[in-house]
C-alpha cells in the first residue's frame, strides 16, 4: 500500500527532526558516527513511526515487533530515535558518550530502554535476529523481526551464518535491511573489500531480494510493505538492500566516507543545520510533486 | 636496546602511542620485505598511514573480517612472511579467538599481533569495545608472548622486540595519548625482564600500561607525606612473568600490590599471585583492577579513578595494605 502524500510528509518532518536531533546529539558529545547515523536515519524514522508494533509504556511487551541495529555505532541516530519516541528522557542525549553516562557510543540493552540487543561489535544482529525469530514460531507468536546492518559490517563472515540460518528456516518474519553506504572506515567498499554483486549473493543465499533507495521514505516503506505481507507465509526471508548515502541530509559530506566518525566545533554545526533544513525543502518539495 | 628503529621525546609527546606503532612498523617494513601490516578496516583507527606512504603494496586490508585476518596472517606466516596485526584488542582478543588460538599459537606461527585501544582506553564505546579480559584470554595460550608498553617508548621497544624475536607476540597498547613514563627508549627494556621505576623496601606495588605512570605517581606522593619506600615494577612482559623480580619483591618488602586496567581475574594480578603463592612466602597481597563487572562508559582517566586504579586508588591501597598484619618470619631458609 503506497504511502499517502500526507503521511510521506508527515514521516519526511519526522526524519527531519530526528536528524536534527542526531546533529544536536553529536554536538552535545562534541563527536560521534555522523556518517553512518545518516545514512540509517529514514529507516529508522519509518520503524518506529510507522512500522515497528512496541509500546512505548510496556517496553518488553512479549509481543512486540524487534528492531535489531547490528551496526551498532549508528548509536548516535538511534539514541536520539528512542529518547524522542518516549523510551528514555531526551535530556539523556546530553550526557552522550559522557563518563557515567547509561548512552555510550553503542547502546547497552540493560541501560538503555528500548534496545533489544547490545551490539557494537559487528556482524552480531543477524544471528540474534534470527533466534528472536525462531523463538516466534516455537513460542507461536506473530511478531516480526527486523535487523540493519551496515554493508562494510558484511565483511564478517557471522553475518553469512544468520543469514543460512533464516533461510533454511525459512524466516520470512524476519526482515534484513543492508544499509548500502557503499563506506567503510578505510575508504569505498568496492576499494577496501569488494561486496558486489550484493544483491546476487542475497539472491543465492535464498533471500528474496529488493533493491530501493533507501534515503526514499516512499520507496523505502514501498519496499516494507512488500516485505511485511509475505511474513506471514513461511518462506524465504527477505532482504532489503537499501541504496545510501553516507551523511544523508547534509550535503558538503554526504557520499564521502571520511565523514564515518567525525567531531562537530560551533561553526560545522551551524553549517550542517542549514544544510539540513536545505535537504529537508527539498524532500518536501518532491513528496509534493510525487505523492499522491 | 632492540634494532633499528629508535625516537626521541619530542615525538613522544606529540604522537599517540598508537602512532607510535604506525612509525616504527613503517620504519622496519621499508628495510624488511618481508614484513607486512594486516589490518580489518582499521588502517586509519591504528594509524597504519606511514606505512601506507611507504609499502602500500605490503598492508593488507582484508575488510570488517577479523577472523579473515587471523587466519591470512598464519598461512603468510607459514609461507615465511613476518605479519604484523593490527585492530581493537577487544576484537584481535575475542573476535577471532578461535584463530589467535589455533593458527596462530598451536601452530606456533611467527605474527604480532598490535592490539590497541586496550584496557577502557576507548571508554565512551562502553563494553563492546572495552577490553577487559583480554590479558586473560591471550595469556593462558601457549606460545604467546605477552607485552603491555607503559608508554610510546616501551611500545617502540616492544614493537622492535616483536620482530627480533621468532614466535606470536601480542602488544597490549592504548588508544590515545599516554603519559610520559621514560625519558628515552634506553632505560635497558627487555622481554621478560620488570624495570623498577621507583625504589623502595616498605611495599612493592606492580603494575602494566597505564596504571605504571599512575603507580609512580602515587609512590612519590607516599614518599613525601607517608614516609613510606614504595617499589614500582613496571611488568610490561605478563607472559613470560618476571619470577625473580616477583620473588625478590615477596623477599625485600613482603608487601605486594597489583595494578592494572583489566578485570582481577586471569590478568597480571592472577599472573603475579600464581608466582607469589607457588613460592611459598607469606606475602600481603591486594590486586587493583576492574571488579567482576562490565565497566562503566566513560573517559579512561575518569574510569579509572572509578575502579580505583589511578594514582588516589593505588595510595589508599597501599596505606590499607601497610595496616594488615601478617606473620613475620624473617628466617626463611628452612622452608626453600
Ligand atoms: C567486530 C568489529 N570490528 C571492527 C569494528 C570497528 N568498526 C566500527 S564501525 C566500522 C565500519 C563499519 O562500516 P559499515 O558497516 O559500512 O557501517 P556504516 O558505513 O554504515 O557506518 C568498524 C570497522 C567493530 N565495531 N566491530
Amino acid at each position: 500500500m503506497a504511502l499517502s502524500k500526507q503521511e510521506w510528509l508527515a514521516l519526511e518532518k519526522k526524519a527531519f527532526e530526528l536528524r536534527k536531533l542526531c546533529l544536536q546529539t553529536t554536538f552535545w558529545a562534541g563527536s560521534g558516527h555522523v556518517g553512518g547515523g545518516m545514512s540509517v536515519m529514514d529507516l529508522l524514522t519509518v520503524m518506529y513511526h510507522k512500522y515497528l508494533n512496541i509500546k512505548v509504556e510496556d517496553p518488553k511487551w512479549e509481543d512486540r515487533d524487534r528492531f535489531i541495529l547490528s551496526k551498532g555505532h549508528a548509536a548516535i541516530a538511534y539514541a536520539p530515535v528512542l529518547c524522542d519516541k518516549g523510551f528514555n528522557d531526551v535530556e539523556m542525549l546530553k550526557t552522550f558518550n559522557l563518563s557515567g553516562s547509561k548512552m555510550g557510543m553503542h547502546l547497552d540493552s540493560n541501560k538503555v530502554v528500548g534496545v533489544d540487543a547490545s551490539t557494537g561489535s559487528l556482524g552480531h544482529g543477524a544471528s540474534i535476529a534470527a533466534g528472536t525469530a525462531l523463538a516466534a514460531r516455537i513460542l507461536g507468536k506473530d511478531y516480526l523481526t527486523f535487523v540493519a546492518t551496515g554493508d562494510g559490517e558484511l565483511g564478517e563472515g557471522s553475518n553469512w551464518e544468520g543469514f543460512m540460518t533464516m533461510n533454511h528456516y525459512e524466516l520470512s518474519n524476519c526482515i534484513v535491511f543492508i544499509d548500502r553506504n557503499h563506506c567503510m572506515i578505510d575508504g569505498p567498499t568496492e576499494e577496501v573489500m569488494k561486496l558486489e554483486p550484493l544483491a546476487d549473493k542475497m539472491v543465492a543465499f535464498g533471500f528474496n531480494t529488493i533493491v530501493v533507495d533507501g534515503n526514499n521514505i516512499n520507496e523505502l516503506c514501498d519496499a516494507v510493505d512488500a516485505a511485511i505481507a509475505r511474513s506471514k507465509e513461511k518462506c524465504a526471508p527477505t532482504c532489503i538492500i537499501m541504496d545510501t548515502q553516507k551523511g544523508a541530509g547534509i550535503k558538503s559530506i554526504a557520499g564521502d566516507y571520511h565523514c564515518h566518525y567525525m567531531a562537530l566545533d560551533d561553526d560545522t554545526f551551524a553549517k550542517y543545520n542549514k544544510e539540513l533544513e536545505e535537504d529537508y525543502a527539498a524532500r518536501v518539495a518532491r513528496a509534493e510533486k510525487e505523492g499522491k | 636496546m632492540a634494532g633499528g628503529f629508535v625516537y626521541n621525546a619530542i615525538d613522544q609527546t606529540e604522537v599517540a602511542t598508537a602512532e607510535i606503532y604506525g612509525k616504527a612498523i613503517a620504519d622496519i617494513m621499508a628495510k624488511d620485505p618481508k614484513v607486512v601490516a594486516i589490518t580489518a578496516d582499521l588502517a586509519k583507527s591504528t594509524k597504519l598511514g606511514d606505512v601506507l606512504k611507504v609499502c602500500p603494496e605490503r598492508v593488507i586490508n582484508v575488510g570488517i573480517a577479523e577472523q579473515d585476518m587471523f587466519g591470512v596472517a598464519a598461512g603468510m606466516a607459514r609461507a615465511g612472511i613476518i605479519p604484523f596485526l593490527s585492530g581493537f584488542s577487544a576484537f584481535t582478543s575475542m573476535r577471532a579467538c578461535d584463530q589467535l588460538h589455533t593458527d596462530i599459537c598451536y601452530q606456533n606461527v611467527n605474527a604480532k599481533i598490535i592490539a590497541t585501544h586496550s584496557g577502557t582506553s576507548f571508554g565512551q564505546a562502553g563494553s563492546t569495545h572495552h577490553a577487559i579480559v583480554d590479558l586473560a584470554i591471550v595469556r593462558a595460550m601457549p606460545n604467546m608472548t605477552l607485552i603491555v608498553p607503559a608508554d610510546g617508548f616501551e611500545t617502540a621497544n616492544a614493537v622492535n622486540a616483536a620482530y627480533e624475536n621468532v614466535g606470536p607476540y601480542y602488544i597490549r597498547i592504548n588508544r590515545g595519548f599516554d603519559r610520559v613514563l621514560y625519558d628515552s627508549m634506553d632505560y635497558g627494556f627487555e622481554v621478560g625482564k620488570a624495570v623498577e621505576i621507583h625504589e623502595g623496601t616498605d611495599i612493592t606495588v606492580i603494575a602494566c600500561g597505564s596504571c605504571v605512570f599512575q603507580a609512580r605517581e602515587a609512590a612519590k606522593f607516599l614518599e613525601n607525606s607517608d614516609g613510606l619506600k614504595v617499589r614500582v615494577l613496571n611488568m610490561h612482559t605478563i607472559k613470560p612473568i618476571d619470577r625473580d623480580a616477583i620473588i625478590k619483591a615477596v623477599l625485600e618488602t613482603r608487601r605486594i600490590i597489583t595494578v592494572e586496567d583489566h578485570s582481577t581475574i586471569g590478568g597480571l594480578g592472577s599472573a603475579v599471585a600464581e608466582v607469589v603463592v607457588e613460592s611459598g612466602k607469606a606475602c600481603a597481597f591486594r590486586k587493583l583492577g576492574h571488579p567482576d563487572k562490565f565497566a562503566p562508559i566513560g573517559l579512561q582517566e575518569d574510569i579509572m579513578s572509578e575502579v580505583g586504579i589511578d594514582a588516589n586508588g593505588i595510595i589508599a591501597a597501599v596505606r590499607e595494605v601497610m595496616k594488615a598484619d601478617f606473620e613475620e618470619d624473617e628466617n626463611w631458609d628452612d622452608e626453600f
